[in-house]
């Protein structure tokens, strides 16, 4: 401490004759903050981001048991060998995220907008139905599968009770049937989806200026017209965000097909077997690393292209 | 690296300097590296560890004179949490070591037993016999207690004794109570219709298909958690290709791409119509409630099954029987996993943590456990069945009686094989009757040889 007081006492002496030719220059003390404030987050990511990701592709070229280091021996690209051709969950589970994100961006997302230009208008109890639409957002996974079971339960079930079919043989097994749980999932995923995106584009359409909406009416525009060709796309920033959080949202998709049967039986995802593959019991440290490294160069492909996107915007301004 | 754990290490080795530095060194660059595994991973698999570098491990880790011992409890539930409980508190009042228990909920213990035996585990812990505790053993994590079989000895069986027996030969393990895993089926509804208990695989097949006609589910099945099918199929294999075949396919010293294998499968085929058709979105609770309001017939599953029926008339009203003769060995093999206790490595160093193993190892102790949780079989020889219903009796009479004891297949296998291969093998037979036995096989291969 003592040292650092020292050292702002010099900068603080030299501080006078220089504010008055350049008044930008950083003092030395400046520069210890900046430097630590920039160095802090730069080491955390390192430690948690950079570290575990470069050890994750590293593991996934070797056979680890994860109990001595010793034992980890290399086996070139055997585990993504193992993982494509004889570990029958792999496929199924692309072809799930794919479908996971085609559903997401085809009816959650615009389920999601469609809420949030309903509650932009000026309807009594707007703030009650913003709150009901985005619990499930915050609710625990614990919860999540409470409630989903008493709706999607065979035998007392909320759902075959409407249908009338509860407790008899032609009940629909929503979680057990492997042809209808995924789309039991992608409905509770939809559920939670739509109030995420309600809400950031709710915050987006109060940001539209009111009179971009005066000046296309002005114009002679219709409702449909304004919002299509006027307050949609002045929104951009918030449907690029949209986009993203859609594609990443649909690739670590995982709490929901969790909590029904921990992701078999039809319901496999990529992230659902790397958990089983990495965590637990049935450890099997290269394999695991390598789904998740597939994982990784998926996720790559939108993230790079959002921060191309936005790091072009920055350099243009 | 903090210094109690640095003290802590350099009391355990004090004559081997240089193999101390070089231990800690290897600890740390696992410790760094497993810190950092990736994923959900690294979070749960470092917080042990973590743990263990700032010196949480130093109030216990005094060594030999230490007075007290702690437990890791996987028993989470209300009943079995209880029970241990009654016996940590017998065994102080006994010898005046003090317990500390820690219990963890059952799944998690169960999934982080990897790291937890890193970290800075308890002095003793519950775990399985089987391959889950040779394989731990065999990587030297938890101490061998010889000494303490030396006292207990006496007190079990020889199929017991195997049990606890590490691969190197030495004791690791002390039973505390075990499970048959049988057909299970209410007396009144048989009676009502003349169901007959089969003697054979045949006639199970023929009071199934009588069952169907009278509207039942012959045979109650549940397999959403993916684990309970494993019991089918290994007393499928163990009836069709015998016990040993058992252990050497689960040890992965039999190919899974030969024919018995896809015998086992095309056996069961058989059976499948007969099976609930709800399994995969069934419980083995949902299931156990089902046979308790008659609406199937027999329900092949551990004798834990019983705890599903709190309505004294049903508890009453269910036997059982074992699984019928195939084509080996009669019913001589019998799947009844054991549960008990273990020490870690430093437990070994702890005689309390070695007094408190002995005295789980005797009928008295076991008697305590069991006047708790009466839904089990105490292990040890001479312990009080004089509180067993009919139905225990029977349960213990089958132990008793068998010639070899099966631990299940999750406990007898590889656990990735189990869960990560097994499961879904096994759903997917079960829901269109396929099976790719050269997949198993090339899977089995990979999983293995990573060990």
């Amino acid at each position: 401490m003592s040292s650092s007081t020292q050292t702002s006492a010099a900068g603080a002496a030299t501080e006078a004759p220089a504010r008055n030719r350049r008044v930008r220059r950083l003092t030395g003390r400046d520069r210890i903050v900046l430097g630590i404030m920039v160095a802090v987050p730069t080491l955390i990511q390192l430690t948690l981001v950079w570290i575990p990701t470069l050890l994750s592709i590293a593991l996934s070229f070797t056979r680890w048991n994860g109990l001595d280091l010793a034992d980890i021996k290399p086996a070139g690209a055997a585990n993504y060998q193992f993982v494509a051709e004889d570990y029958p969950p792999f496929w199924p589970a692309v072809q799930h995220n794919v479908l996971w994100l085609v559903f997401l961006a085809v009816i959650a997302t615009p389920l999601g907008l469609l809420l949030a230009v309903l509650l932009d208008q000026q309807i009594k109890g707007s703030k009650i139905y913003q709150s009901i639409f985005f619990t499930p957002v915050m609710l625990s996974l614990a919860l999540i599968g409470i409630i989903w079971q008493l709706f999607y339960n065979r035998d007392n079930g909320l759902l075959n009770f409407l249908l009338g079919t509860a407790g008899t043989p032609a009940a629909v097994d929503w979680f057990g049937d492997s042809s209808v749980n995924i789309w039991a999932a992608l409905f509770a995923a939809t559920w939670r989806h739509a109030g995420y995106v309600m809400i950031l584009y709710l915050a987006g359409l109060k940001g539209v200026d009111p009179s971009l909406r005066e000046a296309a009416a002005l114009d002679g525009a219709n409702a449909t017209q304004t919002f299509f060709r006027v307050v949609f796309p002045a929104m951009r920033p918030v449907n690029i965000v949209i986009i993203v959080i859609t594609i990443i949202e649909s690739l670590r998709a995982f709490d929901i097909v969790y909590v029904i049967n921990r992701g078999t039986n039809g319901l496999e995802l990529i992230s659902a077997l790397v958990i089983q593959n990495l965590v637990g019991e049935g450890q099997v440290i290269g394999v695991g690393s390598a789904l998740a490294v597939i994982l990784l160069v998926i996720s790559l492909v939108p993230i790079t292209w959002y921060l191309a996107r936005t790091f072009n915007k920055g350099a243009a301004e | 690296m903090s210094p109690a754990t640095l003290i802590y290490k350099g009391v355990d080795m004090p004559s081997h300097d240089n193999a101390f530095f070089a231990t800690a060194k290897a600890d740390l660059n696992r410790r760094t590296l497993l810190k950092t595994l990736g994923i959900g991973a690294a979070g749960i698999a470092a917080a042990p560890l973590l743990a263990a570098c700032t010196g949480g491990s130093a109030p216990s880790g005094g060594g030999s004179s230490s007075k007290s011992l702690t437990f890791g409890s996987n028993a989470s539930d209300d009943v079995p949490k209880r029970a241990y409980q009654a016996v940590t508190d017998a065994f102080t009042k006994k010898t005046g070591n003090a317990v500390t228990t820690n219990v963890v909920p059952h799944n998690d213990f169960q999934n982080k037993i990897n790291s937890y035996l890193q970290g800075s585990p308890d002095d003793s812990f519950t775990w399985f016999s089987g391959y889950r505790m040779r394989y731990y053993a065999g990587k030297g994590l938890v101490a061998p207690i010889d000494d303490v079989w030396e006292k207990i000895g006496g007190n079990f069986s020889d199929a017991m004794k195997k049990a606890s027996t590490g691969d190197d030969g030495k004791m690791y393990f002390v039973p505390n109570y075990n499970y048959p895993w049988a057909f299970f089926y209410r007396k009144s509804l048989w009676a009502q219709k003349g169901y007959q208990v089969p003697k054979t695989f045949d006639e199970l097949k023929t009071l199934a298909a009588k069952m169907k006609a009278d509207g039942l589910i012959p045979i109650e099945f549940a397999d959403k958690d993916g684990w309970p099918a494993m019991g089918t199929f290994d007393y499928l294999n163990m009836r069709l290709n015998g016990y040993q075949f058992h252990l050497d396919l689960t040890a992965h010293k039999e190919s899974w791409d030969q024919k018995k294998v896809s015998d086992v499968f095309d056996t069961w085929k058989a059976l499948l119509p007969f099976q609930n058709p709800n399994a995969l979105g069934m419980t083995w609770q949902d299931s156990a409630q089902s046979l308790a309001g008659q609406k199937s017939g027999m329900y092949l599953l551990g004798s834990f099954v019983t705890q599903q029926f709190t309505d004294k008339a049903v508890l009453d009203d269910i036997d059982m029987f074992p699984f019928p003769e195939l084509a080996m060995e009669g019913m001589d093999a019998v799947e009844a996993p054991i549960d008990g206790l273990m020490l870690s490595k430093r437990g070994g160093d702890n005689q309390a943590a070695k007094d408190f193993l002995a005295y789980m190892g005797t009928p008295e102790a076991q008697n305590v456990y069991a006047s708790v949780d009466p839904s089990n079989i105490q292990a040890a020889k001479g312990s009080d069945t004089s509180k067993f219903t009919p139905l225990n009796k029977k349960c213990a009479q089958m132990i008793a009686d068998a010639k070899s004891i099966s631990q299940f297949f999750d406990r007898d296998a590889l656990p990735a094989m189990a869960n990560n291969v097994m499961i879904p093998a096994l759903q997917s037979f079960i829901k269109d009757g396929s099976v790719d036995v050269k997949n198993l096989e090339s899977q089995a291969k990979a999983l293995y040889a990573a060990q």
